[in-house]
């Protein structure tokens, strides 16, 4: 188990922590036993593709709280993150009724002479103008390459105006360089709001915490927790600074994400005993059903939520009969975010859909309360003969693998990731909403999105013929995890994987 | 939150490093997309992992839903540098990934773009890639740290690069042969329709446009660069350091259009003062602008009734955008459509004699009328000025979708048209030209009638 400091500042990378990977391939069998034993270390690629940085993730969540100011002290591009976070903020607000607003992102434009001189007192000014110009109730300060490298005093600073400006003032350490993964972003932001916003409690509320991204399932959760009297508090997207201070006083933490929710919901449980579900997430039925089994025991109502289940079950066999009449036979390749890839793995077994392969972007060998990731443990026990890989986002090899694997489905979640197999001609859903598989409802959502998928494929049949993928045949003939290292024997570092590097440079001349 | 009475001090002028909130531009390894418009080109990213899809997410996905096309996106080769490279340097993971990019990928040309974390380390990219230039490979490179300065700046390094390291003057000179160089790909969300638009203006006069970026450009198009007979810039500032290293490595002169034409006024000038550079004879100039004016104005004239008799119609506009489009919107709709300037913000961070150069051009922008000009990245401070300001009529904004929530607070109209443009499509539509100002015209008035019901 990893004790997550909350009077330490800064929030040690999943590769430290959770001994997070993001290269494997094997059986999930092999990939929970190995983790298990903390036995397995990672494996390199002498060719990369871009990959994703854990400041997106960082200052993707902390904009998306109503009342608060990001001051990046980066250069310009660090911020251009902000484009896509707003757009998500202001679909936000629809989803919630609310007026548009923009998310309060401000970077401090590092310069060539602030990589040489220093650029404190440039970041100094620019919270002192973004508490001007915005009044917010606190300010968050994400850090990036630059700054990390030429070493500026972010702390230093901010103890410098604590006096001066009534707020929290919270640093949030999320350097690209300093994590493959790009989820450690996602730690960096709840870690912040854990160290900077969270007060004990004064008193215990019937307020569960919901970690997820958009809300766009809040009406139907907020029904199903009154039957259970609680209320949900989605963080971090719309949430406000005062709710975030109250969130150790809540009875429960769940999340729909487990990559996403595992490091507040354990900082919560692991100081002011706030119950985090570790059970895998609600998507489909199964995780559903155990998921809300669990918050049942945690919050003393087991038969409200056997009345529930029985009553839901009954009201969608009928349709899932149906769906997975429809689906019988077919084949599907997943690529996702670990706790994605594997629920998502069980969802659409659930569906009578058989699954060829489940790729993830990075992997998790335990989360912060000390276990394999449930969803991977279940996935080892139930079917461990699968294959399944590991990468961050390299196209190249799940191009490769859905060329030799031909599913009739690619299951995908990440910007830009459906593109691919469907210029390959394979039908391809793109998991944008969080809720798209959530429970009885999202399983038939789900499955109804797959049949569509299948019925009418006339885009991706006519985009295969007339696109020509970037990949030179030569590429297409090799193993798709060509460019994967052996196993580094020691300690990750670049003594053992140059040698490694050049002879397999060598290999493929 | 509104501002208290103490903050209503006058602002003072921005400053050039100012602080930057709302970012409607990227850093300098926003090149990357920049070599993408060249057709069968890749960039190969020694930077951090998180770099492009930033850069892409905003001036890409973010901006009339560009994507990744054939090799953009998470397809672009990076070396994704880690703390390994931060401590042991990053050269050998730079060589390894150069050789399979070449292996990997099936493209014509490669050019390496460096991040933040190799340029402080001090990796030493330069000679890394001499040694696959030598062996005679298509690759060139260019420091684009991006705390040197903005995708605009790397966008002219990149080609800088280009014109240095792969480009070879030529034995003869093909006449009626015209390089075209106007606005960055991608920053501009309608690049591709820009560029369309105007190889046929030119195209028009019976020259031959030679256009590198976008469909149908790619190795080709530049190969031809030297031994074309003109290099055309329509841009204000952007690009002209690119014309001069082509002119004095090539001995190719160059036409500087500092306006990007939009609408009749300012494109008949564009082909005139083209015809005439060029000697093309005027009679063939003059009836090439009186066949496309008259088009312009049969559709000015047939939806007059729009125009003038919506209810709440818009007077007046702010232009928030970047110096090509702040001053071409600006002309068009001063001197075309008779609607009055308030203050016009130019935010893609332009400084020193370049900014001089754009003030220029709005003293007078038209109609003896001299706006106000801001110039800042800062677009939070925009919005803080627009706040303060006292409308008579309902402000038209042509800015950016920062501007959507400011405009609806503001009882105003938006249409955004500089980056990010996350509320569009765009694929082939540009405001250049004549029809490219019915475009515009449409676009502004369906705004307009849009928000009447």
């Amino acid at each position: 188990m990893s004790d997550i400091d909350i009077a330490h500042n800064e929030a040690p990378v999943r590769e430290k922590r959770l001994g997070a990977i993001t290269g494997f391939v094997g059986t999930v069998g092999e990939l929970g036993a190995r983790a298990s034993g903390c036995g397995l270390r990672n494996r390199d690629r002498t060719f990369t593709q871009a990959s994703a940085c854990s400041s997106g993730c960082c200052q993707g969540q902390l904009s998306s709280i109503l009342d608060v100011v990001v001051v990046n002290h980066a250069p310009v591009g660090c911020a251009s993150d902000s484009a896509a976070a707003n757009s998500n903020f202001k679909s936000g607000a629809k989803i919630r009724s609310l007026d548009p607003s923009n998310i309060r992102i401000v970077s401090t434009n590092l310069q060539e002479s602030d990589t040489v001189f220093g650029a404190t007192q440039k970041l100094r000014d620019a919270i002192a103008q973004a508490y001007r110009r915005y009044r917010p109730h606190a300010i968050f300060v994400t850090t990036s390459c630059v700054s990390g490298i030429i070493g500026e005093d972010v702390q230093g600073v901010l103890d410098d105006l604590a006096d001066e400006l009534p707020i929290p003032l919270v640093p949030a350490f999320c350097e690209g360089f300093k994590s493959k993964v790009w989820a450690s972003g996602f730690d960096s932001a709840f870690h912040a709001v854990l160290h900077g916003l969270v007060k004990p409690p004064q008193k215990k509320t019937n307020k569960v915490n919901f970690v997820n991204f958009r809300g766009s399932a809040r009406a139907e959760i907020i029904e199903t927790f009154a039957r259970l009297g609680v209320e949900p508090t989605f963080v971090l997207q719309h949430s406000t600074v005062e709710q975030l201070q109250h969130l150790s006083e809540a009875a429960a933490t769940v999340s729909i994400c487990g990559t996403l929710g595992s490091y507040l919901g354990n900082g919560l449980q692991q100081h002011y005993g706030v119950p985090y579900l570790k059970t895998e997430q609600p998507h489909g039925i199964s995780g559903y059903e155990n998921w809300l089994r669990a918050l049942g025991e945690a919050l003393g109502r087991p038969r409200e939520v056997e009345a529930y289940l029985r009553e839901a079950r009954a009201q969608v066999a009928p349709e899932l009969e149906e769906l997975r009449r429809a689906l019988a036979g077919k084949t599907a390749v997943v690529g996702m975010g670990p706790s994605f890839s594997h629920n998502y793995v069980r969802v659409l077994r659930e569906l009578g859909v058989e699954v060829l392969w489940g790729a993830s972007w990075h992997f998790d060998q335990n989360y912060d309360h000390g276990g394999l990731p449930e969803s991977t443990a279940r996935l080892a026990e139930s079917s461990h003969s699968l294959k399944v890989s590991v990468g961050d986002q390299q196209n190249y090899e799940v191009v490769n693998l859905l060329n030799r694997l031909k599913p009739d489905l690619y299951i995908t979640r990440h910007p830009g990731s459906s593109v691919w197999s469907t210029k390959m001609g394979i039908a391809t859903y793109f998991v944008t909403d969080e809720f798209a598989a959530f429970g009885f409802k999202g399983i038939l959502n789900f499955g109804n999105i797959l049949v569509d998928k299948l019925t009418n494929r006339s885009l991706q049949r006519k985009l295969a013929q007339r696109i020509k993928l970037p990949y030179s045949d030569w590429w297409i003939g090799q193993d798709s995890f060509a460019f994967l290292h052996p196993e580094a024997v020691a300690s990750q570092g670049a003594s053992a994987s140059q040698p490694v590097a050049a002879s397999l440079l060598e290999a493929a001349e | 939150m509104s501002l208290e009475l103490e903050d209503l001090a006058p602002l003072g002028p921005p400053d050039d490093g100012s602080i930057i909130d709302q970012p409607r531009h990227t850093c300098s390894l926003g090149a990357l997309q920049t070599v993408l418009a060249i057709e069968r080109a890749v960039p190969i990213l020694h930077a951090g992992p998180g770099c492009g899809q930033k850069i892409w997410g905003m001036i890409g996905i973010q901006n009339g839903g560009q994507g990744s096309g054939y090799t953009g996106g998470h397809t672009v080769p990076c070396s994704n540098t880690s703390e390994v490279e931060v401590v042991f340097g990053g050269e050998e993971k730079l060589r390894a990934l150069i050789a399979n990019s070449f292996k990997v990928l099936d493209a014509d040309l490669f050019a390496v773009l460096t991040g933040c974390t190799p340029d402080l380390i001090g990796d030493d990219v330069g000679h890394v890639v001499r040694e696959f230039q030598e062996e005679g490979r298509p690759i060139v490179w260019a420091e684009s740290g991006g705390f040197r300065g903005t995708n605009l700046q790397g966008h002219e390094w990149v080609l800088q690069a280009i014109i240095e390291q792969y480009l070879h003057p030529s034995a003869s000179i093909e006449p009626g042969l015209v390089n075209l160089w106007a606005v960055a790909p991608y920053q501009d969300p309608f690049w591709s329709g820009v560029y369309a638009d105007l190889s046929g203006l030119v195209a028009s006069l019976g020259l031959t446009p030679n256009v590198i970026f976008g469909r149908g450009g790619g190795v080709r198009a530049l190969r031809k660069v030297p031994s074309a007979q003109l290099n055309l810039l329509v841009s204000p500032w952007l690009g002209l350091r690119s014309v001069e290293l082509l002119q004095q490595r090539f001995g190719t002169p160059f036409l500087h259009v500092p306006v990007l034409p939009i609408g009749p006024t300012e494109t008949t000038q564009f082909l005139r003062t083209l015809g005439t550079h060029v000697g093309v004879d005027p009679a063939r100039v003059e009836e090439t602008i009186q066949v496309r004016e008259d088009h312009y104005y049969h559709f000015i004239e047939r939806s007059a009734e729009v125009l003038l008799e919506t209810r709440f119609l818009p007077r007046h506009f702010t232009t928030i955008a970047d110096s090509t489009y702040a001053i071409a919107l600006s002309k068009f709709l001063v001197n075309d459509l008779g609607l009055i300037p308030d203050r016009q913000y130019v935010v893609d961070g332009v400084t020193g004699p370049d900014q001089e150069r754009v003030a220029r051009l709005f003293a007078p922008v038209g109609e003896g009328l001299s706006p106000e000009v801001t110039f800042t990245p800062d677009g939070g401070r925009v919005h803080e000025e627009l706040r303060r300001t006292k409308f008579r009529s309902r402000p038209l904004i042509l800015g950016s979708s920062w501007e959507r929530a400011l405009a609806k607070e503001l009882g105003g109209l938006s249409l955004s048209v500089s980056a990010p443009v996350s509320d569009r499509l765009v694929f082939d539509r540009s405001y250049v030209g004549y029809t490219g100002a019915l475009r515009l015209v449409e676009d502004i008035y369906s705004v307009v009638l849009a928000d009447y019901q």
